[in-house]
């Protein structure tokens, strides 16, 4: 029945909130196509992209375009609905996980108090949670539904080592939120900002979600379900035009989100480091302060993106029998010792 | 306990209105995603022969339909999944209550988590996780 009382500017400026984190997710994701090959010409000692614009700046508007005017392929044998299906619920899935990060903390503008957060909901992280399962199916139905022997494969493999990551992912998060008493990440941020940022509290809690994070991306060393010297390409194989372009986009926007999961959740998400924001605002202007929080925060994200593209350029991919061993043998009983030795801590302390 | 839980969920600042953003950001979301797939579907060329609409595999002639039988790992490690996943949720509950439950609940907990640890185990010595054949 509240839904009676919201005004119609709330929903303007959530739109317009909407409209630009999608934007930004996008342009971000963009951008990080370029600076993998960017990342990856300079540790091979290559130039990487340079002809389209100054430092090949322009190259990921020429790659998207290219994507947009490419001929559309169905195959005959596959499952036209599903095929159609997946790439947009991949994508579908990778752009909704923003919706409950806070990008920053309230503007002052037009005598009102504007959230930088979508939604600030008191399950936030249960949220994220059940966004990231969905995008297991982006890949299974791409998979499935092209009809093709490499394809089926790669969406299979994708599916269970993502699954399996995401049990050690949901048991290292129980002992941050011990930690925080609340799954709004609003709260979590505000403790930090406010205290010591939760990595100091959990190392490898951060770690396990780290290894985890990269797990869930399909990134190396755990890009099973792209290994193109076993399946060809992977589960979007059969894809070409736009849809492809879903695929490989999602994948980008999802390094993305679970890089601002782990600045927000572990690295005190729009806080300033060794800064005092309360006396900062006092001395420059509290909206000035929110804008410098959120680009604090961005500054993190970037420097995660650096270091998947880092790791992917470093680390060769692991058998599949190794990954099935380190995530339900190894990441799962690590988190489960995490928590009981973060509850013991913390009622030995609070006693 | 159950006191607890209420209040956690009916913790103040969180309405039903608090979901609609999200509302209107899947109504962005599948609009845009909706609105690509459309305008790409008549911007490219269309120049299809029976060959391009094959699947691939790999050079050589496709054999047969892909949707056979498969390893049944995989099988496994989804019920292992939703097995596991029922009892991780559980333990969120508890995390987010965890102060005021205090050293009593604690041991309720590791009660609990001595019994997930009994069906960990099992798996691993029924072998449901070994890959190498």
């Amino acid at each position: 029945m509240d839904l009676m009382v919201i005004d119609i500017w709330l929903i303007i400026e959530k739109l317009a909130l909407v409209a630009i984190v999608v934007s930004i997710s996008l342009l971000i994701a963009m951008y990080s196509t370029y600076a993998e090959r960017k990342v990856a010409a300079y540790l091979q000692d290559r130039r990487g992209p340079n002809r389209a614009g100054p430092f090949g700046i322009l190259q990921p508007l020429a790659d998207g375009g290219k994507l947009f005017f490419k001929e559309e392929i169905i195959p005959l044998t596959s499952s036209k609905f599903l095929f159609v299906l997946g790439p947009a619920l991949a994508m579908i899935t990778a752009l909704m996980t923003s919706a409950v990060i806070p990008w920053g903390g309230t503007l002052n503008w037009f005598e009102r108090n504007i959230s930088l957060q979508i939604a600030d909901i008191n399950i936030g992280v249960l949220y994220i949670f059940g966004v990231i399962s969905l995008s297991v199916y982006g890949i299974m139905i791409g998979g499935w539904a092209s009809n093709n022997k490499f394809s089926l494969l790669a969406g299979i493999r994708g599916a269970s080592q993502m699954i399996s990551y995401e049990l050690a992912m949901g048991l290292t998060l129980i002992a941050l939120l011990m930690l925080t008493g609340s799954l709004k990440m609003s709260v979590i941020v505000e403790q930090q900002i406010n205290g010591p940022w939760n990595i100091v509290y959990q190392p490898l809690g951060f770690l396990v979600f780290f290894i985890c994070a990269l797990a869930e991306t399909n990134r190396t060393p755990f890009d099973l379900p792209e290994a193109e010297n076993e399946l060809n390409f992977g589960y979007h194989q059969e894809y070409s035009s736009m849809k492809l372009g879903f695929y490989l986009f999602a994948e980008y926007i999802a390094m993305f989100i679970s890089s601002a999961i782990m600045a927000t959740l572990y690295f005190g998400g729009y806080d300033i480091p060794f800064v005092n924001e309360s006396s900062l605002s006092a001395s420059i202007g509290h909206n000035l302060v929110t804008i410098l929080g959120g680009f604090a925060l961005l500054l993190k994200v970037s420097f995660f993106l650096f270091v998947f593209i880092w790791i992917r350029w470093t680390i060769p991919r692991f058998r599949y029998d190794q990954l099935m061993n380190l995530g339900w043998k190894k990441l799962i009983p690590l988190a489960l010792f995490n928590m009981v030795i973060t509850a013991v801590v913390i009622l030995l302390l609070d006693k | 306990m159950i006191d607890l839980l209420q209040a956690t969920v009916n913790s103040p600042g969180t309405t039903s209105a608090s979901y609609l953003p999200i509302g209107l950001q899947v109504l962005f979301v599948v609009g845009l995603v909706g609105f690509l797939l459309i305008i790409t579907h008549f911007l490219g060329p269309k120049r299809q022969t029976a060959e391009k609409l094959e699947t691939f595999a790999g050079g050589i002639a496709s054999h047969g339909d892909a949707r056979q039988p498969m390893a049944i790992n995989y099988f496994l490690v989804a019920i292992l999944f939703v097995l596991f996943d029922v009892e991780i949720i559980f333990f969120y509950p508890y995390a987010i209550n965890f102060r005021a439950l205090g050293w009593d609940g604690f041991w309720a907990v590791m009660m609990f988590v001595s019994f997930f640890l009994c069906g960990f185990i099992y798996i691993i010595k029924k072998g449901a996780l070994i890959w190498e054949d």
